[in-house]
């Protein structure tokens, strides 16, 4: 069944639902996927001894690179549902500011990177920056 | 593999990931726009929308992002990759401007600048948390000193 064209605009709580479950999942599929990539090594260099192939199958082979694909995916159909009843100005500025913040904890807690002081002052510049950008 | 300053190669492929996810997310935004609004209860249509014209050119320019992306997490911390890649949000301004004629307001334009900054704190600092070397990779060094020693 479809809702007629054009939809009405989701309340405020659906739409923070919505922008959530982006967030979530893309932070989820973006950590996992760095560990994987973290586990793998440096692909140019694999790439260098062995080959186009030799890179990719180190990266297919990775369980981790699975699970955070499959987040990825839960997250990529989460923002077509997303953009399908909210406007792009909202959605993208949104959820890319969100997740940044949502991936420097990740980051700290979960890879253990070292977050300094440095790198919180650029995710809250770029998250005000989003913020203004969407107005 | 450390990687403290990034090489010339490494800074095109943070651009491809900049420039290849906003422009990606513009084109699923006017594909999913076109079409009627889709419910929960048939999450099927979701799939379907995969293959309209604008989508499957978003999907492509995303597919470009994600082998981009994957590269630069392999010798750069997420912390770093994430907001280095803001400066996409930039570009987007700049070609909205001088390329499509748009007028931009003032805030937007601080949007942009708050962003450069933030990219600008980011990419001064090292890509790469320093972990302590594999008990694996001490061994020959310490060999060598024990060497010296006798």
């Amino acid at each position: 069944m479809t809702i007629p064209y054009p939809a009405p605009q989701p309340g405020p709580w659906t739409a923070a639902a919505m922008i959530a479950a982006v967030v979530l999942s893309s932070t989820a599929g973006e950590v996992l996927t760095a560990a994987a990539m973290k586990s793998i090594g440096d692909l140019d260099e694999i790439r260098a001894h062995s080959g186009m192939k030799g890179a990719i199958r180190a990266v297919v082979t990775c369980p981790l690179f699975f699970a955070g694909v499959s987040f990825l995916a839960v997250a990529f159909f989460a923002l077509l549902l997303a953009l399908n009843h909210l406007n792009l100005s909202l959605v993208a500025p949104a959820s890319a500011s969100l997740t940044l913040v949502t991936n420097a904890i990740a980051g700290k807690f979960f890879l253990k990177e070292n977050v300094d002081r440095r790198r919180w002052i650029s995710a809250v510049l770029v998250c005000i920056g989003v913020y203004f950008l969407a107005h | 593999m450390a990687h403290p300053k990034l090489s010339a190669r490494q800074y095109m492929i943070l651009g491809v990931v900049s420039v290849s996810a906003p422009l990606g997310d513009t084109c699923l935004s006017r594909g999913m726009t076109s079409l009627p609004a889709i419910s929960l209860a048939h999450p099927l249509t979701l799939i379907a929308a995969v293959f309209t014209p604008w989508i499957a050119l978003g999907i492509a320019l995303l597919i470009g992002f994600f082998a981009s992306y994957l590269t630069a997490l392999s010798w750069a911390d997420l912390t770093f990759v994430l907001p280095a890649t803001a400066f996409g949000n930039m570009i987007v301004v700049l070609l909205s401007r001088f390329w499509l004629h748009e007028t931009i307001s003032y805030q937007r334009w601080l949007g942009a600048v708050l962003i450069t900054v933030g990219v600008g704190f980011v990419a001064n600092g090292p890509s790469l948390t320093e972990r302590p070397a594999p008990a694996a990779e001490l061994e020959p060094a310490a060999a060598v000193r024990e060497e010296q020693a006798r």
